[in-house]
């Protein structure tokens, strides 16, 4: 197992190379940093001065492996937006994307297992059809949309829900979180059930569709030809086989939770890393877009990892050949 | 018998009358794509026309309501554009940008994909490892991030009329991998059959093998997958849109005018933003319906 991880992070590292190369196109020719820097009016002697301060006369590999080595130190240089080290602005803006992320993902399992679970069992059930067609909707509209769906009946409409930004925050050194005060936790409801709303309907049709599958298998009826209880086949023998593909699409999910951020993050004002981008990308803002596309290729790494490592957990199989059956 | 009357007795025809769901979807296809298309001429009025425009219109409530003006059935904007006719034009340049994002992913991605699929090799591996690892991100981010590329690349007066073209390119980017590696697979399979054979030993070019010997052998499930990207391109459009990286207030698609209206939800001129959410939601579930329906009716193994 220790040879398959270390495997899977060689595998990662040319993706990483990749993204970098990218993002460091970006930042290296898109934009003039020098006349950025200089403003209308300037020598000959000051643009040859300052491209030498920034590196620009510099080969282009020997450009590439410095700003590697920077980007590795967490250094990407200055926003042309907010003129602060892009490294401080992100930092001060995960706590608020990663909170919204985990809590809508905590909700999408929560919510989505036992609905599909409950959809797989009673498939022809008047509550199973709702089910079904509320997981239609929940595909088929765009996040920003339901976005302002919950907007106007639970804020303007019912006035029960702040409709945008965090409410207050306690602050732990670098980290500032809203689950400790009233107002930062209802205003984390609205945003963090337009954002699991995609995954856990996800999640329940894969749930329904394996359950349903699961049922059918001769394992289930032997079970039952023992005498097992109805109740303990359901959970005990067939939710537990369900579980591998839920894991996969729900970590691969966890990804796309971040890139959905950004939508429900604009719509709520949410004073996160998507918000930061989006108006990054409104005015070209290159270091912080290249700065913010290194670290989700981090995030999409270390997922993909966390996935492999929980089919360990969860699979007896993969186990028992060391990984070398995938 | 005729052409006409085979198509109308095929089992394709057969099982698309006998299923509700695909008849209804059709129809608020055909819908939308009719109004779409016909918005400048059965449009109520002309939302681009600045002196047909009276600010006194603005902020109308719709027809059915106690403020309402029988002229505007829908309500105005902030403007004083009739809602109708804004979603009508809006409708047209979403379907637009929606159509042709498709449209490029599918030339990007069947060439792409056919070339993999036939040399294989080194051109393969490559192509695929390029489409691996654009897959693992959201296509919607790719399109964000493309999309401020091209912006930042663009001299600022450009901005305003490439921007259609520029969301086109960067919608066609996010979506082009999966075409590329569903052709990819039909053509490894396509590669081995005689018919393929005898074309290479008559001496056939390999560019003309691909594109008119294998390209339409591989051709049914790419068109099911282009249905279902229909869907995903017009909400990404929408999307960036809404998020103001999109289209621009005087060219709305969609998601422009939900945006705009988000700034009037609050104040209570709700009809801003749900009727053209509405439209767009209606659409999109049609044309996923839709694509679903094809996928099943195409696959003969479901039979």
């Amino acid at each position: 197992m220790f040879a398959f991880i270390i495997a899977r992070l060689l595998q990662s590292i040319p993706v990483l190379l990749a993204v970098a190369f990218i993002s460091f196109a970006m930042f290296a020719y898109i934009g003039d940093p020098v006349t950025a820097m200089l403003g209308q009016d300037y020598t000959e002697a000051q643009r040859i001065a300052v491209t030498h301060a920034l590196g620009l006369d510099q080969p282009f590999f020997v450009q590439y492996l410095h700003f590697l080595w920077q980007a590795l130190h967490g250094d990407f240089g200055l926003s042309y937006r907010l003129a602060r080290p892009v490294s401080e602005l992100i930092l001060e803006r995960l706590p608020a994307t990663a909170e919204l992320s985990f809590t809508a993902a905590f909700l999408a399992l929560l919510i989505g297992v036992p609905m599909g679970v409950y959809t797989g069992i009673r498939r022809t059930s008047p509550i199973s059809r709702l089910f079904m067609i509320f997981s239609l909707v929940g595909i088929s509209l765009p996040t920003f949309l339901i976005g302002i769906l919950l907007i106007l009946v639970f804020a303007v409409l019912l006035g029960w829900l702040p409709s945008f930004g965090r409410g207050d925050v306690v602050h732990f050194s670098h980290w500032s979180t809203g689950f400790l005060t009233l107002s930062g936790l209802k205003s984390l409801i609205l945003p963090a059930i337009t954002l699991g709303l995609f995954q856990m309907t996800l999640i329940m049709r894969l749930v329904r569709a394996e359950m349903l599958e699961v049922l059918r298998s001769d394992y289930i009826k032997f079970a039952r030809a023992r005498g097992l209880s109805q109740r303990a086949i359901n959970y005990g023998h067939a939710l537990k086989n369900t579980l591998v593909p839920v894991i996969t699409i729900v970590g691969l999910q966890l990804g796309g939770l971040l890139a959905f951020s950004i939508v429900t993050e604009t719509v709520f004002q949410w004073p996160g890393m998507g918000l930061l981008l989006v108006q990054s990308i409104g005015v070209a803002d290159i270091p912080v877009m290249s700065a913010y596309l290194m670290l989700i290729a981090v995030v999409f790494v270390v997922i993909n990892l966390i996935v492999d490592l929980l089919y360990f957990a969860v699979d007896p199989r993969l186990r028992a050949s060391g990984g070398a059956a995938r | 018998m005729n052409a006409a009357a085979r198509i109308l007795d095929s089992d394709f025809l057969y099982g698309f009358r006998r299923s509700p769901v695909a008849v209804i979807s059709f129809l608020i296809v055909l819908i939308c794509a009719l109004a779409a298309l016909l918005a400048p001429w059965i449009a109520p009025h002309n939302p681009f026309d600045l002196a047909s425009l009276n600010l006194m219109d603005s902020l109308k409530p719709p027809a059915f309501l106690p403020d309402g003006d029988a002229a505007f059935l829908l309500g105005t904007d902030d403007q004083g554009r009739d809602m109708l006719s804004a979603m009508m034009y809006g409708t047209r340049i979403s379907l637009f940008v929606g159509i042709l994002s498709v449209a490029l992913a599918l030339i990007v991605g069947i060439a792409a994909g056919l070339l993999a699929g036939y040399a294989g090799g080194a051109i393969d591996a490559v192509l695929m490892r390029v489409a691996d690892v654009q897959l693992t991100f959201p296509a919607i981010l790719i399109a964000l991030l493309v999309d401020g590329v091209v912006r930042a690349v663009l001299p600022r007066e450009f901005h305003e009329r490439a921007e259609i073209y520029v969301l086109i390119f960067a919608i066609g980017i996010a979506l082009w991998p999966q075409f590329a590696r569903t052709v990819r697979g039909s053509t490894m399979v396509e590669r081995g059959r005689d018919y393929v054979m005898a074309a290479r030993v008559i001496g056939l070019s390999p560019a003309r093998i691909m594109a008119s010997h294998i390209l339409p052998n591989v051709l049914g499930p790419v068109m099911v997958l282009a249905t279902l990207n229909l869907g995903i391109a017009i909400v990404t459009e929408a999307t960036l849109s809404f998020l103001g990286v999109g289209l621009p207030p005087t060219q709305p698609s969609l998601g422009t005018l939900i945006r705009i209206g988000n700034d009037f939800l609050f104040s209570g001129e709700w009809w801003i933003t749900i009727f053209p959410g509405i439209m767009l939601g209606a659409m999109v579930l049609a044309i996923n319906l839709l694509g679903d329906w094809l996928r099943d009716a195409l696959n003969p193994r479901l039979r």
